[in-house]
């Protein structure tokens, strides 16, 4: 047969292109489903990292995630994931933004307060290994753990990722990763911007933790411990932290 | 099982004397990229291994019904089909190491060494001879990526596959006298490194040439 004749190039490239597009499709239906899995169990063991829950040797993190995450809130598309650690409620954000070689993205827990870092955890695409790709580990996380993202009037103002030696001003500070500015400053930005993307969670009138129960009209005076109480404003609605507490109680 | 002489040089040639990565310099970009550690250089080695040999064994089969106008794109197809094959397998089965790799099992297509192969040997070899020359060139880029591996993740990192092997002890930080080497993080280090590898290996071969 002549392998050279253009009916036959065309045949020949139109049969091959066919059985590969029908295998790679079925092996990607066949796969899909398992892939799907690891996914969502990737993303279960990132928000596990930021509420501080060490799953190295965890069996299950899916069943442990369950178990302490109760709720997803929506907020204008991005999502809050409701935790309740010691019968305390931990609010979840997620991070997304820019590091040098790609995207990085985390999760960050907020105690009920929503100002006191619980837990943070960050995670890369591409970042250079030893260097900005140590965001992920340990160290670097820790110590975000008990900073505040508000400044002293309750605005806020975020976590600047800064070198040691230099002063941020009118927000706290943990120290970058010394041979990774890039993607150090990728962080603090990405905190900044998704934190700013959070606002009408973060600064909802609310009335404080300790108010349930008192929350149906207005807030009638400040509670011990309570940092944001808004005198005689109204809070019902968008009691957040109640919520989380009624959740505590089931 | 007794190999005959000429299957002999087929497998083996390419693990030393006629290896793609420093003797014929193919695949560089790639053992650059993934030899930060050894687990995705190993997984990568395994990958490129099955590939070449699998993509061998097929355009082997096909050598005489492919026309000739369109070989390359042919080749193209088979190796692309395998290595989005092998991507979707490891993300169903081995997630950690698929996201490490990340665009570097999508590049496997591009590699020179699969291009390569096909086109020197299995377009005009029978599939037995085809496969061993798959495997062999593909078991020597593999243990160049692990040699390279080996030695940035000892230097750099001080563990050897996670594990740690130059003890936290002797670290400066806890009042030691040793400091990981950062370069050994640099793509730039993995080419000095099969620099190195190339220089020796030409040293012991002087006498074949």
């Amino acid at each position: 047969m002549n392998t050279n004749s253009n009916t036959y190039t065309i045949v020949y490239a139109t049969v091959v292109v066919i059985i590969v597009a029908v295998l790679l499709a079925l092996v990607s239906q066949v796969l899909g489903p398992r892939q799907q899995a690891n996914v969502q169990l990737d993303q279960q063991k990132q928000i596990l990292g930021a509420l501080k829950q060490d799953i190295s040797n965890c069996d299950d993190p899916a069943a442990l995630y369950f178990s302490l995450v109760k709720d997803t809130l929506d907020v204008n598309g991005h999502p809050v994931y409701v935790a309740v650690i010691d019968d305390e409620p931990k609010f979840v954000l997620k991070l997304k933004g820019a590091g040098l070689w790609g995207g990085i993205g985390g999760y960050l827990a907020l105690d009920k307060d929503l100002n006191t870092i619980y837990g943070a955890n960050f995670n890369h695409e591409s970042e250079t290994p030893g260097l900005g790709a140590l965001i992920v580990e340990l160290p670097f996380r820790q110590q975000f753990e008990g900073k505040h993202i508000r400044n002293a009037q309750g605005e806020v103002v975020s976590v600047a990722v800064l070198k040691a030696g230099t002063q941020a001003e009118g927000q706290e500070q943990v120290d970058a990763l010394s041979g990774a500015t890039i993607t150090s400053t990728g962080v603090s930005d990405m905190l900044k911007a998704n934190l700013a993307e959070y606002a009408e969670f973060l600064n909802v009138k609310r009335c404080c933790g300790h108010c349930k129960g008192q929350c149906e009209g207005k807030c009638d005076h400040q509670h011990e411990g309570c940092e944001h109480h808004h005198e005689g404003e109204a809070c019902q609605e968008h009691c957040h932290h109640h919520d989380a507490q009624e959740i505590t109680n089931e | 099982m007794a190999l005959s002489q000429k299957t002999k040089e087929t497998l083996l040639g390419p693990l030393n004397a006629n290896n793609p990565v420093v003797v014929q310099v193919l695949g560089i970009c790639s053992a650059l990229a993934v030899t930060v550690q050894l687990k995705p250089a190993l997984v990568m080695g395994v990958a490129v291994t099955i590939i070449v040999a699998m993509s061998n064994v097929i355009i082997s089969l096909l050598r005489n019904t492919i026309p000739m106008r369109i070989r390359i794109i042919v080749q193209l197809v088979v190796v692309a089909a395998l290595v989005t094959l092998v991507s979707e397998v490891l993300k169903a089965f081995a997630y950690d190491v698929a996201m490490q790799l990340s665009v570097y099992i999508g590049l496997i297509i591009t590699n020179c060494i699969l291009m390569g192969r096909l086109e020197a040997f299995a377009m005009t070899n029978k599939v037995w001879d085809s496969f061993l020359d798959g495997l062999g060139n593909g078991l020597g880029y593999a243990a160049i990526l692990i040699i390279v591996a080996f030695f940035r993740e000892l230097f750099g990192a001080g563990t050897l596959l996670g594990f740690r092997v130059i003890p936290e002890s002797w670290y400066v930080a806890n009042g030691g006298f040793y400091e990981n080497c950062g370069m050994m993080m640099m793509p730039a280090m993995a080419l000095i490194i099969v620099g190195g590898i190339i220089w020796a290996h030409r040293a012991i071969n002087k006498e074949e040439k």
